[in-house]
């Protein structure tokens, strides 16, 4: 994934439920679900310090 | 042995079964994505035209397309996965790769009895056609217990059905999950940090402490912009004979893979496609907070919960037709059945026409 933004998604319960990520130019939905790769590279990624995720509004 | 024996034996044997092969489209027949994606190479690919198969890889200077090309010189099959070699690269940085991959969840290979005194030989077969004789490694690679298997093979300019069995592992148990847990792959090119080390056949070793061996030995597709690749009629199965290859209609390999990858379009239509042919419709109720609300069910459940890409009918992503194309629109409560949606302060307001088109991704 070549990530140039995420930022996290709140639910109706205002609880994080996905992050948003631009990945290539292409704007994706990836679920807070460590089965979901995209979600465990972004984790790799945060935890490499090569990516911040912004709080959701 | 008496042909009663034998019958007796067929019947009772993993070959007398349907679903022999481990490999989901093997006659490289499904390709959701895309019959063609050009300038691959500059780092990991992932999964870009044929269903289940996936490009991994490290920045190159060279650069391929990956296609499902159809072929009419190899009976019983329509279609391969083909790469083409459109930029070369003969000065081969340590950490520079190309591998082809079909990853398997765990759950599905207990019949290996991997990690057991029991452990099953495994046989890899395919069918591969190049320009001009490689040797390429196949390994299968075991994720769960960071442990490797390689062997070297040579193709040739013709189509030739390569068997190639490995031994049984009896260290390492695969999860008994929908995790990825082996893999059989095909390095294609490799710089040192994969080729530096000893080339050891058929042995079973820890992939952490001797990624070195991954690849010893192996050309590079990238040496050349006349080289080119063609693979099919890939299986994994267990024993050690390659049987004959287990043919399987499109629809239910379809099924298959839309367990990992599925899309709104049609079939043959590429996601973000200025269409609204396939679109999940709903409609406005209101025009502030809210005013629309719906729900995409999925053909197939998931391997997992998937990641989201939602499209309008101008194939803008993270977005939504509502009214008018590029709404913004928030995905809710994603599954792996499906995912809620809704817009807030839809300009046309109440009674308008919502229309979301989606891609759903549960790769390994």
């Amino acid at each position: 994934m070549n990530i140039t933004s995420a930022k996290y998604q709140n639910d109706l319960e205002n609880e994080a439920v996905y992050i948003i990520v631009v990945d290539n130019g292409v704007t994706r939905f990836v679920p807070l679900d460590p089965a979901n790769k995209d979600y465990a590279e972004i984790l790799r990624q945060v935890a490499a310090g090569e990516l911040t995720i912004e709080d959701a509004d | 042995m008496s042909k009663a024996a034998e019958l007796a034996a067929l019947i009772g044997s993993q070959t007398a079964q349907g679903n022999k092969n481990f490999v989901i489209n093997g006659a490289m027949n499904v390709a959701q994505r895309s019959a063609s994606v050009t300038g691959l190479g500059d780092g990991d690919e992932g999964y870009v035209t044929l269903d289940r198969i996936r490009h991994t890889a490290a920045a190159s200077a060279g650069r391929f397309t990956s296609a499902q090309t159809a072929i009419s010189d190899l009976p019983g099959f329509l279609n391969c996965l083909h790469l083409d070699c459109t930029t070369a690269d003969t000065s081969i940085a340590s950490s520079e790769l190309l591998v082809l991959e079909h990853r398997m969840e765990g759950q599905n290979l207990q019949q290996l009895k991997k990690g057991t005194s029991s452990a099953e030989r495994i046989t890899v077969s395919f069918y591969m056609k190049t320009n001009k004789a490689f040797t390429f490694m196949c390994a299968l690679n075991d994720y769960d217990n960071n442990r490797i298997n390689t062997q070297q093979f040579t193709t040739t300019t013709d189509w030739t059905r390569h068997s190639i069995t490995f031994v049984g592992d009896t260290t390492g148990a695969l999860g008994d999950d929908s995790g990825n847990s082996l893999s059989v792959e095909f390095y294609l090119h490799a710089g040192a940090t994969y080729t530096g080390g000893t080339y050891s056949a058929n042995t079973w070793q820890s992939r952490q402490a001797s990624d070195n061996m991954r690849a010893v030995g192996i050309g590079s597709f990238y040496d050349s912009t006349d080289n080119d690749i063609k693979l099919t009629g890939l299986q994994v199965e267990i024993g050690d004979v390659a049987t004959a290859f287990e043919v399987e209609d499109f629809a239910t390999t379809l099924a298959k893979c839309q367990r990992y990858y599925q899309k709104s379009y049609n079939y043959s239509v590429a996601p973000a496609t200025n269409t609204q042919v396939g679109a999940t419709y709903q409609t406005t109720d209101a025009s502030g907070n809210y005013a629309s609300a719906g729900y995409t069910h999925f053909p197939v459940r998931m391997r997992a919960t998937p990641t989201i890409t939602s499209y309008d009918f101008a194939g803008n992503s993270g977005k939504i037709r509502g009214g008018a194309d590029n709404v913004a629109v928030v995905i809710q409560a994603p599954s792996e059945n499906g995912f809620g949606n809704y817009v807030n302060n839809v300009s046309s307001g109440a009674g308008a026409g919502i229309a979301i088109h989606y891609e759903a991704s549960a790769e390994l």
